[in-house]
């Protein structure tokens, strides 16, 4: 026979066990090591090439920065290396299940990036005359549209620029209707539930109402006689900011008596509609008898949340609030033109002012109308649906291993207790143990109501086949905190990093980099 | 004088007509690392049960109520960079402030050491 | 429905598994007069890819972008070059597609990008520290007037007649809820300093802005003496982010806090939005900023990385003792803004700056030259006022009818006052010597 021995093994060859050792480059196989963008030597480079500047006199006045910014500039190939790497250490929707609740990380589909990114959308000004942009009035008008049918409320304000600066929004109509009926001065109050998340109180206090909280009952609601001997004879109700479905995933059943109660009291009702991805197509915020609503777009309209935004917050109002809606906002003249209404007179007399810049974000506008189109109103209602029964099949997956916090079906998302983790285990550890099985964690210690909280929240995006696979590895999980496995407390062991010292970031807080020599000089004082 | 306690878990010992003010050892541990701690201006008077300062974790801030009605005379500024010493020695080092008292008799309204050990095992 | 992978099949067997009958059940706490039955009325039905792209496409095909000719609006808001890296970068999946990196183990990413931001704003602003972005710059100058009156425990805040209209405006309305005086000064092309005149004892803030809407570039240091002498903060503000490679950033002037708006590095002008706020302050003053943080630290095994830090100051935390309500912030914009800020460099920023500036100063110089025009802004960076012999909305009609977008006029942002002739026009790295010829000869046609 021929015998030829030469070239590669081409098997693995057998070696004892060996602890993961520390590599000379600090890499990790795919996971690239990666400095600052400081600590590098490129603090005189640049990575744009520009013409050079022609040495024109100045108009400045003699004015000038005495000390330029240093600042490193890495070549493209660099940068982008740079950021693709860092990447690399971001969990995302893109590349697996997350159910971070109350936060809706749903798909993001691509054509809503490719349409935010026509040059008709995305290269004109908003201080352009106003008919130069007809095409970008009519999207927000129809944009508008879609979100007023679906809520069954009369206006929207567009220009809120995310969910809490749509809470501002409403609070501050609220505000201002209160002052038309001459009745501020004497409305302070504004009920808010212990299981609120934690901007309804924040807002409330920034439009100088004070915040009066309201316990839930042991069904997870508002409790109603507690609700009913605040409102009874008050005569300093301002309004109640509630969610629904609430941030324990459940409905509101007394919702349009609760509304009854709170009108009946002089007050207005807030909904805070981060929960709205619920109900789309089955209930009308509308009639229930709200008062004003923001709509995350990037929660139930699915704009991508950005690692913290852009997001976007318009704001529904009802016939009573809509006259103090905040500036601008778009009309639609008899000949089809549309007109954007800048200054709060007028038409807009009654308005509450202006809140922000120009005229809202335009960008997270294109991609929640191609969202909407392309679902269209029988897969809105459709998405809603599935949504709500991915968090009752996580439920009822689970239920037996982990404690659900009500014994109900839920909505949106699955709220547990930690009644079920053994000694020494906390919610934390289950939440970090998720992670080395490839899944972001869940909503960890939130609503405050449950102790320990977890709140998984699947979206209408997610297959059976993946929450099969995610329910298998978070029972095994539930099992071993049951059996108070100290194990857990390890975890995360195969993210990019272990478990991080917040109390030390706290403690001795760097906010920023700073040159080595300097960190010497400061040390030597 | 022996040291006193208020059921919010602030700890008062008097010398003279002047006290020393801080957190107990069992809300310091309920508390969990503490990160920075807001102090009150030397000068500003108080009274009994107002909002004197801020203790802050990681994950909660806990505002500390005056025991006493008063005026801040001196404040623990070590604090500042080292808030750690709050959980290290609560009752020593990791004093908040001093506060000249405004009415001796108040002190008469809080708890001994037994009475707040027992409040406290009531809470917890 | 192509986003949506369920099959009857599965639905009907997770309802088997669940052990509800239908859907339906889920819905029952919802009252029955609220509840909607049937398909949702007066809304299309679902639409593949094509048919949606058709309709948005014909909606954006009917608006002139900046890039259809010559172009010379600003006021706020600034057609820059965002070189094709940068959205490369923010469209990378595991930026776009994550949310606030509430689990830093997984989300070292953004932390990292965040933590390089908050750097560069700090150098760019030259102050101690910033925070991890907020809307943008007119919110961000509202949040630092309220940080101000937290600092302060004053209740008053004075604004000049410089400052954008807008923010003015976003300022006065989030301070007026608190019941906080609000005081906005007539608007003055170069009229900063009258700031000084407007201080008093019980002052939290005077706002400044340099370069202000019209443009001018103002020293400020002397009001923040003034203002520092009063026991009052320094709040400075700008809408041009390039400009900070030319002129005196607010932390050379004695600023406490600056904010100001991020656009034109890295984003592009989105009809005014998302945008990106600029927040920075003193380190004395950090614990009362608004917003997000990112924070240096160390892992289990001593390795670094970076956390959301000083959570308290927080709504999620503080809830309503917070210093702002602010939640989602501008994330996604920040990172463009940090990517383009990495290719320039100090360097490149400070060569954008400059041509910035020549491209004003031509245009200037070119309309100086038409009869009847007059530069009414004194000192400027890329933009500037001028005075027209016409009504200027005529004027700017006129103009467009000639394929130009001429600037804004001031009577726009500022209604009801004496500027009805007066046009704001920037000029940009993105302004050719064609365009500047076509503007010059176009306005020596219509006036």
């Amino acid at each position: 026979m021929t015998m030829n021995s030469t070239g590669r093994p081409t098997a693995p060859t057998p070696v004892p066990a060996q602890p993961l050792a520390e590599t000379v480059s600090g890499s990790r196989g795919l996971l690239q090591h990666e400095p600052l963008i400081f600590e590098t030597d490129r603090w005189t480079g640049t990575g744009v090439d520009l013409p050079e500047p022609k040495g024109a006199p100045s108009r400045l006045g003699g004015l000038s920065r005495k000390q330029d910014a240093a600042l490193p500039g890495l070549s493209e190939p660099e940068t982008v290396r740079h950021y693709v790497r860092l990447s690399q250490r971001n969990y995302a929707i893109d590349l697996g299940f997350f159910p971070l609740g109350s936060c809706t990380m749903k798909h993001n589909p691509r054509l809503n990036e490719r349409l935010a990114r026509l040059p008709g959308f995305a290269d004109i000004h908003p201080m352009q005359p106003q008919a130069t942009v007809q095409g970008a009035l009519e999207l927000i008008d129809e944009l508008a549209t879609w979100l007023k049918t679906l809520t069954g409320m009369p206006a929207v304000a567009m220009s809120p620029k995310a969910g809490a600066h749509g809470e501002l929004c409403g609070m501050l109509a609220i505000r201002k209707a209160l002052e038309a009926r001459g009745e501020l001065a004497s409305r302070r109050r504004v009920l808010v539930p212990a299981s609120a998340h934690g901007t309804n109180p924040a807002t409330a206090i920034q439009c100088g109402f004070e915040v009066d909280e309201i316990k839930a009952n042991a069904r997870g609601r508002v409790d109603m006689a507690e609700l009913r001997e605040k409102l009874a004879k008050a005569d300093d109700i301002a309004g109640i900011m509630l969610t629904n479905p609430n941030t324990c995933g459940l409905f509101e059943t007394d919702i349009r008596e609760i509304a009854d109660l709170i009108h009946g009291a002089g007050g207005y009702f807030y909904c805070d509609g981060a929960n709205f991805n619920a109900i789309v197509g089955r209930v009308r915020p509308g009639d229930l008898g709200i008062d004003a609503m923001h709509i995350n777009l990037h929660k139930t309209f699915s704009t991508p949340h950005g690692g913290g935004g852009p997001g976007s917050g318009p704001t529904v109002l009802s016939q009573a609030l809509a006259p103090h809606a905040p500036v601008p906002f778009i009309v639609c003249d008899e000949d089809g033109t549309f007109q954007l209404i800048e200054e709060d007179r007028r038409e807009a007399q009654d308005s509450f002012g202006r809140m922000v810049a120009f005229h809202g974000q335009m960008g997270m506008f294109v991609r929640a109308l191609a969202y909407m189109l392309s679902h269209g109103a029988d897969g809105l209602k459709q998405a809603a649906e599935d949504a709500v029964l991915n968090a009752n099949y996580v439920q009822s997956r689970l239920k037996s291993v982990m404690t659900p916090a009500f014994d109900t079906y839920c909505m949106h998302e699955a709220l547990f207790s930690d009644a079920f983790v053994g000694e020494g285990i906390e919610t934390i550890d289950i939440a970090k143990a998720l992670i080395d099985e490839g899944y972001h964690p869940m909503t960890m210690y939130f609503p405050l109501v449950v102790p320990g909280a977890m709140l998984i929240e699947p979206t209408e995006t997610e297959s059976r086949a993946e929450l099969d696979r995610f329910c298998d590895a978070l029972e095994a999980i539930a099992q071993r905190a049951a059996a108070s496995d100290q194990s857990l407390k390890a975890a995360p062991r195969l993210a990019p990093l272990k478990r991080l010292d917040e109390t030390r970031a706290a403690r001795r807080p760097v906010l920023k980099w700073t040159p080595p020599a300097a960190e010497a000089a400061v040390a030597a004082e | 004088m022996s040291t006193k306690y208020t059921k919010d878990h602030e700890w008062i010992t008097l010398d003279g007509d002047t006290a020393t003010v801080g957190i107990t050892a069992y809300a310091a541990e309920a508390l969990g690392d503490v990160v920075f701690v807001e102090l009150p201006e030397s000068g500003k008077a108080f009274k009994q049960g107002d909002d004197m300062a801020v203790v802050e974790s990681v994950k909660a801030a806990s505002d500390v109520y005056a025991p006493v009605s008063g005026e801040i005379t001196e404040v623990n500024d070590a604090l500042t960079d080292a808030p750690e010493t709050v959980n290290e020695a609560p009752e020593a080092g990791g004093w908040f402030c001093k506060i000249k008292l405004a009415d001796l008799a108040e002190l008469d309204t809080l708890m001994d050491a037994a009475a707040y050990a027992a409040h406290c095992a009531a809470e917890g | 429905m192509r986003y949506l992978p369920l099959s009857p099949q599965d639905r009907a067997a997770m309802l088997a598994q669940i052990g509800a009958p239908s859907v339906d059940a889920f819905y029952d706490d919802v009252p029955d007069a609220a509840r909607l039955d049937g398909p949702i009325r007066g809304l299309p039905n679902h639409q593949g890819e094509l048919a949606v792209e058709r309709r948005l496409s014909a909606l954006a095909a009917r608006n002139r972008t900046a890039s259809d000719g010559p172009f010379f609006v600003g006021c706020g808001a600034y057609k820059h070059q965002v070189p094709a890296t940068v959205d490369h970068i923010i469209q990378r999946s595991e930026f776009l597609t994550t949310y606030t990196p509430y689990q830093p183990e997984i989300a070292q990413g953004t932390m990292q990008t965040l933590f390089e931001f908050q750097t560069q704003v700090a150098e760019l602003t030259a102050m101690d520290v910033a925070n991890a972005s907020m809307y943008d710059g007119s919110t961000a100058c509202a949040e630092a007037a309220l940080m101000a009156c937290r600092v302060t425990k004053r209740r008053r805040v004075v604004l000049s007649g410089g400052v954008h209209p807008h923010y003015a405006a976003a300022t006065h309305t989030l301070c007026a809820a608190q019941g906080i005086e609000v005081v906005i000064l007539p608007p003055l092309v170069d009229g900063e300093d009258e700031l000084i005149e407007a201080l008093d004892d019980e002052t939290a803030c005077v706002i400044g802005q340099s370069p202000n809407v019209f443009g001018t570039v103002t020293d400020l240091s002397e009001i923040s003496a003034a203002a520092h002498g009063k026991g009052a903060l320094m709040v400075s503000v700008f809408t041009e982010a390039v400009s900070l490679g030319l002129v005196p950033p607010p932390g050379e002037m004695g600023a406490d806090i600056a904010v100001g708006e991020g656009q034109s590095i890295g984003n592009p002008l989105n009809f005014g939005g998302p945008y990106v706020g600029l927040f920075a302050c003193t380190q004395k003053l950090m614990r009362q900023m608004p917003g997000r943080l990112a924070g240096e630290t160390v892992d289990a095994d001593g390795k670094r990385g970076f956390v959301l830090t000083l959570s308290t100051r927080e709504q999620h935390i503080r809830r309503d003792k917070a210093t702002s309500n602010i939640c989602t912030n501008s994330g996604l914009c920040a990172l463009a803004f940090t990517a383009h800020m990495t290719l320039l460099g100090g360097v490149g920023l400070k060569r954008l700056a400059q041509l910035n500036h020549e491209a004003a100063c031509a245009l200037a110089d070119a309309l100086e030259g038409v009869d009847g025009v007059e530069i009414l802004t004194p000192r400027f960076f890329n933009e500037f006022a001028f005075r027209t012999p016409i009504n200027a909305e005529a004027a700017l009609a006129m103009l467009g009818e000639r394929g130009i977008l001429g600037g804004v006029r001031a009577s726009r942002l500022l209604p009801g006052g004496d500027m009805a002739d007066v046009i704001i026009a920037a000029a940009t790295e993105c302004t050719t010597q064609e365009d500047i010829a076509a503007y010059a000869d176009a306005l020596a046609e219509v006036v």
